[in-house]
């Protein structure tokens, strides 16, 4: 006997029949994820041959289709191990530090492959490190200098977009550092490992890291990424200019040009050092302790005095804009409208930040102008904060003669007020 | 010679002068210990009269417009002579003002002055409060500074909550889905042309009212002066009660004066939409009370928004209060105690709200 009647019966087949078509399809057109047998045993083994299918989700390369065979070789689709894993399937195993550039760069130092995937990201990666110290010293044998997986990490690796990738601006010195502020790993270099240190104190690295500004410099920016080398004496002021623009012309104009060259003095290191850079003030001029000048510069000769005058009109601008805003402040305090010439006291403010770019020149008269600029703009805002006081006395004035005639009108109603009653 | 006896002659002969003031000859005060309160209706009505000269004056120099409202007030507060004088004194005679007609009210309230036959004095008084608040909240926004762009968006926003026609309002309220040039303009339009008119109307229609049933006694003293009405005491309106009064409008404009000359009406940073708005921003302090019952209500209160569920409860509350003499009896010895506990409580509720949300992050 039939459990369903006939017409639920044939309705059943049909949809079993229409389930193994789907499935069948699904198989055909590579619906769902391609076999990679590769991570079946590899996320369950551990470090250093772990791989679980969750990091290498987060891999670039994965998200973009590629597999474990792409760098590695074999065969994915094998659930036997040892077929997977046969010379005769095209097993790398695990890639030699020194051949790691050269895997990497059969992809990415091909424009024709790379273009299928990003046009924009640029190919010139292994050539660039080939130049590098790393690759150099790679070449000469040196297996201890980084390679792409150091810097950009391996299975898990991110776009450099991506903020946990290792390579984004805000995580790149702590990258770097991971070797470079290692002094037992560095031992054998004989390079300094305070540089981490120096720029975690730096403003760049407060630009970075704390205000969160993107173009502000880190590691790479001064030192090139993937043709990493350090500056040299004659490129400094180059790298420096590549922001500092302003600063960069008018060094190249001033007599410091010319003597810093002949004296193998590196440009705008002199000063303001390198990875340390600290938030520049208007003590490092001049001629007292904390000034930078006093480094050549001794009593007697031109430019200390220049620096000595360099420093007082700076000093005189800064005066100048603190009584403008103090006595707008008091205004302000009293209700006095003054948002306009609080508003105008930023033209002094900017002076002095133009004069403290035009410090570069050098040259005591180029400063002077801007000063004098800035101190006429704060002598102005502080006659109107004068204005605005003389006119709050005024009027309390107003106010209380005001007042008196209230209270003698007052007075005066209630005589009268006495009087009609009585 | 004196020319007064002949002017008085002149009017009398074509207009029947003599008649047309004698109810002001008759008028008198009722005396005893709470006349004072008496006192606020007409200060509030001196308030008014300083808001429509001062903001006359502003009309001079103002510019509604979002690019250049805020920069007219600058103007005004900056260049214009007595410009800020003129601007400081409208400003907080509009608070004072509020306040002064807050306190009428409680006075009017507590004295179980709205009772028969006053109940319409009543209902235009409230009317009028409403419409001073709107007058509060359409200028509050003139000056188009920071915060007083934020409040209107809060204001606004609150107004959309209102069920089925809350967003009409508010887009009317807007002129558009957001605050911005055209709801200045439209504030400006309430605040200068609509408003008055609507106030002007009532404030004939409260002050005749006023006039035909005369000053009400509070019930007890009504009751024991009815039974022997040779206890009475009065004063007379014209001259002794307005000589009074205007000692009074003297003192306001001492204040007033004083406030304006040592405290300045703040004129802010300038409106810019595009600026988050700023933290625990917050309305102007007459309609703290409102907005901390609504912060306070939970998000959800049973099935129903918290938000719109305290709309509503306002409007209904509002709607009550406005009724609130029907509700009385009309025999002064027999008047209804629960009416004054609700007056104590609303009194308690809106100071301790606004201290509360003044205070509130």
């Amino acid at each position: 006997m039939a459990i369903l009647p006939s017409s639920t019966r044939s309705r059943a087949g049909v949809r079993w029949l229409l389930l193994a078509a789907f499935l069948g399809l699904s198989a055909s057109f590579g619906y769902g994820q391609a076999k990679n047998s590769c991570l079946d045993c590899h996320s369950t083994l551990p470090d250093p041959f772990g791989v679980t299918q969750d990091k290498f989700s987060q891999d670039i390369h994965a998200q973009k289709g590629l597999t474990c065979v792409n760098c590695h070789g074999g065969d994915a689709t094998s659930d036997d191990a040892d077929q997977a894993m046969s010379r005769k399937a095209g097993w790398k195993g695990k890639i030699d530090r020194k051949q790691i550039p050269a895997l990497c760069g059969s992809c990415h130092s091909d424009p024709a492959y790379i273009r299928g995937f990003n046009p924009s990201l640029r190919t010139d990666q292994l050539s660039q490190y080939l130049t590098s110290v790393h690759g150099k010293r790679l070449a000469g044998g040196d297996t201890k200098v980084a390679v792409c997986t150091d810097c950009h990490s391996v299975h898990d690796l991110r776009a450099p977009s991506d903020p946990r990738s290792t390579v984004n601006p805000v995580n790149v010195a702590t990258t770097c550092s991971r070797c470079h502020a290692d002094a037992a790993y560095m031992s054998s270099y004989k390079i300094p490992t305070n540089q981490f240190a120096e720029y975690s104190k730096s403003v760049h690295h407060d630009a970075l890291a704390v205000r969160g500004d993107l173009s502000a410099p880190t590691c790479t920016t001064c030192h090139g990424n993937h043709g990493a080398t350090p500056p040299g004496v004659a490129s400094v002021a180059n790298v420096c200019s590549t922001c500092h623009v302003f600063q960069s012309q008018l060094f190249d104009t001033s007599p410091h040009k010319e003597a810093f060259a002949s004296a193998g003095l590196p440009g705008c290191v002199t000063c303001h050092s390198n990875h340390g850079i600290l938030h520049p003030t208007d003590e490092f001029i001049g001629t007292g302790d904390k000034a930078v000048c006093t480094q050549c510069h001794t009593q007697g000769d031109a430019g200390y005095a220049a620096a000595g005058k360099i420093r007082e009109q700076l000093a005189q601008l800064a005066v100048a804009i603190g009584n403008a805003d103090q006595i707008l402040g008091t205004a302000e305090r009293s209700g006095m409208e003054v948002s306009q010439p609080k508003l105008d006291l930023t033209q002094a403010r900017d002076a002095l930040t133009k004069a403290r770019v035009t410090i570069h020149s050098f040259n005591v008269d180029r400063v002077g102008a801007d000063v004098k600029l800035g101190v006429a703009a704060a002598a102005k805002d502080y006659t109107a904060g004068q204005q605005a006081l003389a006119e709050r006395n005024y009027r309390r004035i107003g106010l209380a003669i005001s007042l008196i005639a209230i209270a003698l009108a007052l007075i005066g109603l209630r005589l009268y007020i006495r009087q009609i009653e009585s | 010679m004196n020319p007064l006896p002949k002017l008085r002659q002149w009017l009398d002969e074509r207009f029947e002068w003599d008649d047309l003031i004698a109810p002001l000859r008759e008028k008198a005060v009722p005396l005893h210990r709470l006349s004072y309160w008496y006192f606020l209706g007409g200060i509030t009505l001196f308030l008014f009269v300083i808001q429509v000269l001062t903001g006359i004056l502003l009309l001079l120099y103002y510019r509604p417009g979002a690019n250049e409202a805020f920069e007219s007030v600058q103007y005004i507060m900056t260049q214009v002579q007595f410009g800020w004088l003129i601007r400081s004194v409208h400003s907080w005679s509009a608070n004072l003002m509020i306040f002064t007609a807050f306190a009428h009210m409680f006075s009017v309230l507590f004295l179980k002055a709205y009772r028969k036959p006053r109940e319409l004095t009543w209902v235009s008084g409230v009317i009028l409060l409403f419409l001073v608040m709107g007058f509060g909240f359409s200028g509050y926004l003139l000056p188009w500074n920071t915060l007083a762009f934020f409040a209107t968006k809060v204001g606004t926003e609150i107004t959309g909550q209102v069920p089925i026609v809350g967003k009409p309002m508010m887009i009317f309220l807007r002129g558009g889905e957001e605050v911005t040039g055209a709801t200045l303009t439209r504030f400006f339009g309430f605040h200068v042309a609509v408003l008055p008119g609507l106030a002007t109307l009532l404030i004939l229609v409260h002050v005749l009212l006023v006039q035909r049933l005369g000053i009400s006694v509070p019930p007890k003293l009504e009751v024991e002066w009815t039974a022997n009405p040779s206890v009475k005491r009065e004063m007379k309106f014209f001259p002794n009660f307005l000589l009074r009064e205007l000692m009074a409008w003297y003192v306001a404009l001492g204040v007033l004066g004083a406030l304006a000359a040592i405290f300045p009406w703040n004129l802010g940073v300038k409106a810019d939409p595009f600026v988050p708005a700023p933290a625990g921003i917050k309305p102007e302090w007459y309609f703290l009370f409102m907005f901390q019952t609504l912060k306070l209500i939970p998000p959800k209160v049973w099935f129903i928004d918290g938000e719109i569920l305290g709309v509503l409860a306002f409007g209904v509350i509002g709607l009550l209060w406005l009724l609130l003499p029907f509700f009385e009896s009309d025999h002064p010895s027999r008047t209804k105690r629960w009416i004054t506990g609700v007056a104590i409580f609303a009194l308690a509720y809106v100071a301790g709200m606004t201290v509360y949300g003044h205070f509130a992050k």
